[in-house]
């Protein structure tokens, strides 16, 4: 496992490279550099004012030098500092950002998977029933619904209409005076929104792949031989199929990392939530370069790190895995 | 393979179309070419026409689905946005279907450091996610119709790649192809005219669900303000204004996210049938 794990961790080193490269050029495509900006709001700046402004961002540099530093800084997790009037450290910006994203984005993967894989298993085991049919038309419709449209209409009635949950914000105006209980409660009131929605766009994903794999199960050899010693359909079905369809969904967890974390920016800009996302459209919004490319990295890093959970829990379920890596 | 070409076809369109929900998205896809081809016959209004004296009129017999913050009448810039879907849905799609084929036909066919080069590019890129990419490009560029369909095809690329090239590993040790080779054909012709073809059915699943995807990620970006730039009607920026106008005038935001959700799920359920239909171990035992 060990070996595994390391041949992983080495496989990662160009990836990461790849990623810092593809994120510095992306940001460098810009025509209008960020300088440009700032001195637009200040139109009585000088032309030497200007300069000093891209010295200080060290744009005047070509850009292999550029890169070279950015990247000599990395190492050390320094991405630099906002262009933003508060000037803070973007790495400060995410790591203050960073939890926030991770917690809704866990949860609603927790939920996703809860609901989707007995969606998944009864589908496939009735297959073109009503119940297949019901289940598919409702993981389709939360695939198809648009996060962003959903969720304005769950503010205009929940919160404008009925007032039951606030719409904004992860936190309360007196959050600081509620006792722990009352400020775990009141995170989770605000986060039901964004979450519930959130899962409902990701059941399609898992409980068909799901649905897919149980069929593509059930047709096995094994499942016949099951079958003919006679052993009861559900034994046959929750113990043999089952264990072997559930083995590949454990790859979807890598996989569906970077579309909830870009899919955060929707709900976070919406739902006001002071995460990854938010920070990111803000950040794009305003040019303020270095955390867009710190956004960019952090995002991309995170999928590699799911990937790598995903790789190593198939290798715990599945020993086949781990001997033809090792071997 | 050939000779059975029409009947296989005839089949093929028998079965797509015994599949109910199939069917339901077939309906929706061809009415929303339907309503973008006869937009200007369909629409009762000028879209950008504004009408000072109903600012944010409520539906009615006047104004079937209301009228905007400006006192644009809702239905015809919906009717019109439709045609920005499409555009979006099938220029996005069709690059991202090209690139895909191209780079993918070529890993799968010539292996090697070819194949590890963009495999490992695909990979690459597949890390990212992807609304990041978008956003990152689309706010350094400026946000316009066009742009917004490039970006999209060309961070929508890799799974077509991998599927394509998943083909071709198979197809390339098949007789035809051996045949064709050990006749003096050459490469390109190997690639494109007698492998190529037998690959492309998957592809054909994964471009109409790619459609749904562009619509979806083109309207997120109009609603953020990143995509089509208004006066343009565009499915998304008229939910723009219906999340600041959200506690007057809900027809703004209810009812181009209605048409949002039955197009793309009209797309993925085609998309759907379609593969269903081509694969047989899917069919069901009549």
């Amino acid at each position: 496992m060990i070996v595994f794990l390391l041949k992983r961790l080495m496989a990662m080193i160009p990836m990461l490279l790849g990623i810092t490269v593809i994120s510095f050029v992306v940001i460098h495509l810009a025509p209008g550099s960020p300088t440009d900006m700032e001195t637009m709001m200040m139109p009585k700046a000088s032309l030497e004012a200007k300069a000093r402004l891209r010295a200080l961002y060290g744009l005047d540099q070509p850009l292999h030098i550029q890169y070279w530093n950015w990247l000599r800084r990395l190492v050390k997790f320094d991405f630099g500092d906002s262009f933003a009037p508060d000037r803070k450290k973007v790495i400060d910006k995410i790591a203050e950002r960073l939890p926030i994203t991770i917690l809704i984005n866990v949860l609603s993967l927790f939920m996703i998977f809860l609901v989707a894989i007995p969606i998944g298993v009864l589908s496939a085991t009735h297959q073109n029933t009503l119940f297949d049919k019901v289940t598919t038309v409702f993981v389709f419709l939360g695939f198809a619904t648009p996060t962003f449209w959903l969720a304005l209409l769950s503010m205009i009635l929940f919160g404008v209409d009925l007032q039951l949950l606030p719409i904004s914000g992860i936190k309360s105006m007196g959050y600081e005076e509620l006792s722990a209980i009352g400020k775990v409660l009141d995170v989770a009131l605000h986060l039901i929104l964004p979450l519930l929605l959130s899962a409902f766009g990701g059941l399609a994903g898992v409980s068909r792949y799901m649905r897919a794999n149980m069929l593509e199960v059930i047709r096995q050899d094994y499942i016949v031989t099951a079958r003919a010693k006679g052993l009861r359909e559900s034994v046959v079905i929750y113990k043999h199929a089952l264990r072997n369809a559930l083995m590949p969904v454990v790859t979807i967890l890598g996989l569906s990392v970077p579309g909830l974390i870009g899919g955060s920016v929707i709900f976070e800009s919406i739902f006001a939530i002071p995460g990854m996302g938010q920070m990111f459209y803000q950040s794009v919004m305003s040019r303020d370069y270095p955390v867009v490319m710190g956004g960019l990295v952090i995002g991309a890093v995170l999928t590699l790190l799911g990937n790598l959970l995903a790789d190593m829990s198939y290798a715990l379920v599945d020993p086949r895995v781990r001997v033809r890596h090792e071997g | 393979m050939r000779g059975d070409g029409i009947s296989n076809f005839r089949e093929f369109v028998d079965r797509l179309i015994a599949n109910r929900l199939t069917l339901a998205g077939g309906v929706v896809v061809v009415s929303l070419f339907l309503l973008s081809l006869l937009a200007p016959q369909i629409a009762p209004y000028d879209p950008d026409e504004v009408d000072v004296k109903n600012i944010l009129a409520a539906p009615g017999r006047q104004h079937l689905c209301g009228t905007d913050d400006v006192g644009r009448d809702v239905f015809s810039r919906m009717v019109y946005g439709a045609r920005i879907s499409l555009k979006v849905g099938f220029v996005a799609v069709g690059l991202a279907t090209i690139i895909g084929v191209v780079l993918g036909a070529l890993a799968g066919f010539y292996r090697g450091w070819v194949e590890n080069v963009i495999m490992r590019f695909v990979d690459l890129l597949l890390c990212f996610p992807s609304f990041f990419l978008i956003l990152a490009v689309v706010a350094i560029l400026e946000p316009s119709i066009w742009n917004i369909m490039i970006i999209i095809g060309l961070t929508g690329w890799m799974g077509v790649a991998r599927l394509v090239r998943a083909e071709f590993l198979t197809l390339r040790e098949r007789d035809f192809v051996i045949a064709a080779r050990s006749l003096g054909a050459a490469d390109l012709r190997i690639i494109f005219v007698h492998i190529l073809p037998n690959a492309l059915p998957p592809v054909l699943v994964s471009a109409t669900l790619g459609v749904a995807g562009a619509i979806l990620t083109e309207s997120a970006l109009s609603f953020l303000g990143l995509g089509v730039q208004p006066p343009t009607p565009s499915w998304g920026n008229i939910l723009m204004a219906g999340k600041d106008n959200i506690e007057i005038a809900w027809w703004l935001s209810l009812y181009p996210g209605l048409s949002i959700l039955i197009t793309v799920l009209g797309y993925n359920l085609l998309g759907e049938g379609i593969q269903a239909a081509l694969d047989p171990r899917l069919r069901t035992r009549s």
